[in-house]
């Protein structure tokens, strides 16, 4: 009787999770075939569709190392678009398994949301927009300018704090979607366009002459952006975590999606332990011996994923940056596997 | 009152019996009982069940958060607002911007469905096909797309504010809104107020009593000489005594944007023209409907009486159509005041884009915002039926219906 309630309760229930907490994530996906990826409506270079409906990007990158872990196969992975302000409680109702949708980690956000954040994809912080016939070439000579920025972002809260703490007027007209942002920002409605930078130069392609418009300089703040499980599964949790891990391995070794399979036969002992001939680091993790060579033949290394979305090899052409590895002067550092 | 008397007294288990039981008797009012049982129990099994969820998945819950600063800033505020006010405080910025556009948009349509029934039933056949266009064609489109086709018309049409359009030096029209001077009080405000008041109120009781003059002694009684001093010249006495009651602070263009005076931002003005202009469509047609309801007969006796169409229409149709468009239009009410949520999708700040969008992402609780925000329209709308329906009340006594 007492599960017939809970049954019924549970589908009355709309938009509450259904899982437990200790739900096993991985068991689900398992079942159902298929990786439920939460990503963005179109942000180039992080997750948007081309015209014939691939998804591409570096949070779809991540999406599809999994489903490459888990299943060996790329393709099965189900991306769901998710407005900035629907994307928590996709994750919340169990709709999505991993929201991999250029979020940025707050404390508010890995604490009160259920959520977790398992590790940074992306290092960046939030600039300007504006066309140049401004003349602007500073944030601080934006006083009393009109600022599009897209709600439900952490974008919005920075843009308080900055004007007021450098004393100056504004005023803001916040959208539901980025691409309403971007069309208000071209009719005029509004001075200034802000976003996370890599967003701003992935926005400008979209513009009908990206060349009017510019860049300011400053950054205003920390946006690590990284994919979220919900909170409660540590086995899921570790298995998205080390994903990310294993694809800065990966280029920290020199492992390529081109030479995988010749690095797994030399008989050196670190790449031996990554690529799964020795030891079995991938099975405690809930997946199999050779999980990284998946990865890696899935979607490549983290340097290559960067280079393809949104580095040299991408129209963003973003310099990598923050995003370089710990030993070439970057933040990308991942824990050792063994 | 001999009747009462000789019925036997109201038992309370038997009017129970009758009411809930009705012909079953005693087995309806178990049914009734459990009915309501089950109803309460899978109620509290929901409550529970998602308290039990939150709990378990550490999604913070309860409105505690109402009290946090809220951190982020609003484009119109109709109290004052800053960015380090509390989520509380959203809310009610948000609610009042949805108050103050629905409240617009319903004169608006009101209006504007009046005149365009009015058109339509006109005997100029130019006029009538071009009304008859205007429903047609406005009512068949979908709102969000007359949302976003007035914003970024009204956004395209107008220039920057630095080519803005002056209005004699004192407004000035640009795509960041239309600045006007604001006013502010001054020491003569109170005494002129204070008097106007009066003045008001004084010529309220001398049309009653000219009313009573006329109705009871068929006398005429001339006011308006004295209306017009109590209205204007009272006001404008304490004017020469105390000095002016406003002066008016001129909007300049300092920067980017105007200083000074006070703003009507393009995002309000496209949600108003949209939502007005579209309900006005169906609005049109139940005032056509009220009006056709009518008999033409009165129509006829009304003309010969040797009143105009007009006076016709004002004085005898339209008292009469109203009984029957009152309860189709208080729909109409609602839904404008509902569709006002579509305005996240141009930015202007409502209930819905600030609180259950904004203040939802920024702090995760999705059941409590959205469940403030559903109870907040649900009071909205139950208010303006509450308001309507009075009115039609009134409407069917005053017909003696």
């Amino acid at each position: 009787m007492k599960r017939v309630t809970l049954a019924l309760t549970l589908a009355l229930a709309a938009g509450l999770s259904t899982q437990a907490a200790d739900a096993q994530t991985l068991k689900t996906v398992k079942d159902r075939g298929m990786l439920s990826c939460g990503v963005s409506q179109g942000l180039p270079g992080f997750s948007s569709p081309d015209d014939k409906g691939n998804w591409t990007g570096i949070d779809v990158d991540v999406c599809r190392a999994i489903a490459g872990a888990i299943f060996n196969d790329p393709a099965k992975v189900k991306f769901v678009p998710l407005s900035a302000k629907d994307r928590f409680t996709a994750l919340q109702s169990g709709e999505i398994d991993v929201l991999s949708r250029n979020t940025t980690w707050t404390i508010s956000r890995d604490t009160s949301l259920g959520a977790n954040f398992t590790g940074v994809t992306y290092y960046d912080g939030q600039g300007f927009m504006v066309k140049k016939s401004l003349k602007v070439n500073s944030a601080l000579e934006l006083n009393s300018a009109s600022v599009c920025v897209q709600t439900g972002t952490t974008t919005e809260q920075n843009l308080a704090d900055y004007f007021k703490a450098n004393n100056m007027k504004y005023e803001v007209i916040a959208f539901a979607t980025n691409d309403e942002t971007v069309k208000a920002y071209e009719a005029g409605r509004c001075d200034v366009f802000t976003t996370d930078q890599s967003g701003l130069y992935a926005n400008r392609l979209k513009l009908a002459n990206p060349n009017d418009h510019m860049v300011l300089p400053e950054i205003i703040s920390k946006e690590p952006l990284g994919p979220m499980v919900r909170h409660g599964d540590d086995q899921w949790f570790d298995i998205v975590k080390w994903t990310l891990f294993a694809m800065i391995t990966a280029e920290e070794l020199g492992v390529t999606s081109k030479n995988v399979d010749e690095k797994a036969k030399l008989e050196n002992p670190e790449l031996k332990r990554v690529l799964g001939s020795d030891g079995n680091f991938g099975e405690q993790l809930g997946l199999t011996k050779d999980w990284v060579v998946r990865i890696v033949k899935t979607v490549g290394n983290y340097g290559e994923v960067f280079d393809r979305n949104v580095g040299a090899g991408s129209p963003l052409a973003i310099n990598r940056g923050l995003n370089n590895l710990w030993n070439k002067g970057g933040l990308q550092y991942a824990p050792p596997i063994r | 009152m001999s009747t009462e008397a000789r019925k036997p007294p109201p038992q309370i288990a038997l009017k129970i019996r009758r009411i809930l039981g009705g012909r079953a008797g005693w087995n309806g009012v178990a049914v009734q009982f459990a009915f309501a049982a089950i109803l309460g129990w899978i109620g509290y099994e929901i409550i529970s069940n998602a308290r039990a969820n939150l709990e378990n998945q550490h999604i913070a819950a309860g409105f505690g958060f109402l009290r946090n600063n809220a951190g982020f800033d609003v484009n119109q505020t109709l109290i004052s607002y800053s960015g380090s006010d509390t989520f509380l405080r959203v809310f009610v910025v948000g609610l009042l911007n949805t108050l103050v556009v629905s409240a617009v948009g319903i004169v608006f349509a009101t209006v504007i469905g009046f005149i365009v029934a009015l058109c339509r039933l006109s005997p100029n056949w130019l006029l009538s096909r071009v009304s008859e266009i205007y429903v047609e064609v406005i009512r068949n489109l979908p709102l969000l797309f007359q949302i976003l086709f007035w914003y970024l018309a009204v956004l395209a049409a107008l220039p920057n504010p630095r080519q803005s359009i002056s209005l004699l030096g004192i407004a000035f029209i640009s795509n960041r809104g239309l600045v006007i001077p604001s006013a502010i009080g001054e020491r003569g405000l109170e005494p002129f107020l204070a008097m106007l008041a009066f003045g008001v109120v004084a010529s309220l009781a001398l049309h009653f009593h000219a009313r009573r003059a006329l109705f009871r002694q068929g006398r005429v009684i001339r006011i308006w000489p004295y209306v017009l001093g109590l209205l204007f010249g009272l006001p404008l006495a304490t004017v020469l005594m105390f000095g002016l009651p406003l002066t008016f602070e001129l909007p300049q263009l300092r920067g980017f944007n105007f200083a000074g005076g006070s703003r009507i931002i393009p995002e309000f003005v496209a949600l108003t023209l949209a939502l007005s202009t579209y309900t006005a469509a169906f609005i049109a047609e139940i005032v056509r409907a009220g009006i056709l309801s009518v008999h033409k007969g009165q129509m006829e006796a009304g003309s010969s009486l040797g009143l105009s169409r007009g006076a016709t229409l004002r004085l005898i149709v339209v008292p009469q159509a109203m009984r029957v468009i009152v309860p189709p239009l208080t729909n109409q009410y609602l839904n404008l005041t509902k569709n006002s949520s579509l305005a996240v999708a141009i930015g202007y700040p409502d209930l819905v884009s600030v609180f259950a969008g904004t203040s939802l992402s920024q702090t995760g609780q999705a059941i409590e915002i959205i469940a403030m925000t559903m109870g907040m329209y649900l009071l909205i709308s139950l208010f303006t039926s509450a308001v309507m329906s009075v009115y039609g009340w009134r409407v069917n006594r005053g017909l003696g219906a």
